[in-house]
């Protein structure tokens, strides 16, 4: 009795949660000020793609929509349980498996631009 | 006679309101939710991306919608919220012990937040914020 799933799936959380409290208030900031009406010079359509078709760029976006992605699944999971769902292999199941294909859509996104 | 475990009721759906700090655990809960939405609209924004400028355009537009700013903004302080608990945090989680000392846990967490602005500050310089 060694050997654990558990190692997999905290790795990503981890890093995810890391990821997100670094980058995601001001990734939200950007989208933000967009919505505003102030969208910075950064978010057309051409500098946008640009960053998004360099390797970089790529391994970026990727790698924080994948790890908040991830990280968020787990952590829904533990607020489904403590909202008193007590299914958790289902819920697990279904918000892995959302975040897996997310990550799957982000990367075949990102193959297209 | 026989000897019976103590059983503590826990109601699974209100537990919370129980104590303060459970509800301040709650709290920081309930940010997956906003946070798990707001990832699902960057995966959005990616395929939006890809199609071309003319989506891209519509997904910039799409975004000033009353309900998507009402949106982001709780999806800004989820963000928020979530950034500061996690770095209040990293002290518990990875104290450095020098010697036979620790390193003062204000420092640890008080660095994270100083890499944070940083890094938020370059990617606003980056963006063309200002």
């Amino acid at each position: 009795m060694a050997k654990s799933h558990k190692p997999v799936v905290w790795f990503p959380f981890a890093a995810g949660g890391t990821v997100i409290a670094f980058c995601m208030p001001v990734i939200v900031l950007l989208t933000l000020l967009a919505a505003l009406g102030h969208a910075p010079a950064g978010l057309d359509y051409q500098n946008m793609h640009v960053f998004a078709r360099s390797g970089l760029g790529k391994l970026i976006i990727f790698g924080v929509v994948a790890l908040s992605l991830w990280s968020s699944a787990h952590r829904l999971r533990c607020t489904c349980y403590d909202f008193g769902l007590r299914a958790d292999t289902l819920a697990a199941t279904v918000l892995y498996a959302a975040a897996i294909f997310g990550s799957i859509a982000a990367a075949v996104f990102l193959a297209r631009i | 006679m026989s000897r019976r475990p103590l059983v503590r009721e826990c109601p699974p759906t209100t537990w919370y309101f129980r104590q303060p700090r459970y509800m301040r655990y709650m709290s920081r809960e309930i940010t997956s939710i906003f946070v798990g939405a707001y990832c699902v609209l960057l995966v959005v924004g990616l395929q939006r991306l890809a199609d071309g400028p003319m989506a891209w355009e519509g997904f910039l537009l799409a975004l000033q919608s009353p309900a998507s700013i009402v949106f982001q903004i709780l999806a800004l302080v989820a963000a928020v919220y979530h950034a500061a608990t996690w770095f209040n945090a990293t002290q518990k989680a990875m104290p450095i012990q020098i010697g036979e000392g620790f390193v003062p846990g204000k420092l640890i967490s008080g660095a994270h937040y100083a890499a944070w602005a940083v890094l938020s500050l370059i990617v606003l310089i980056l963006a063309g914020v200002f």
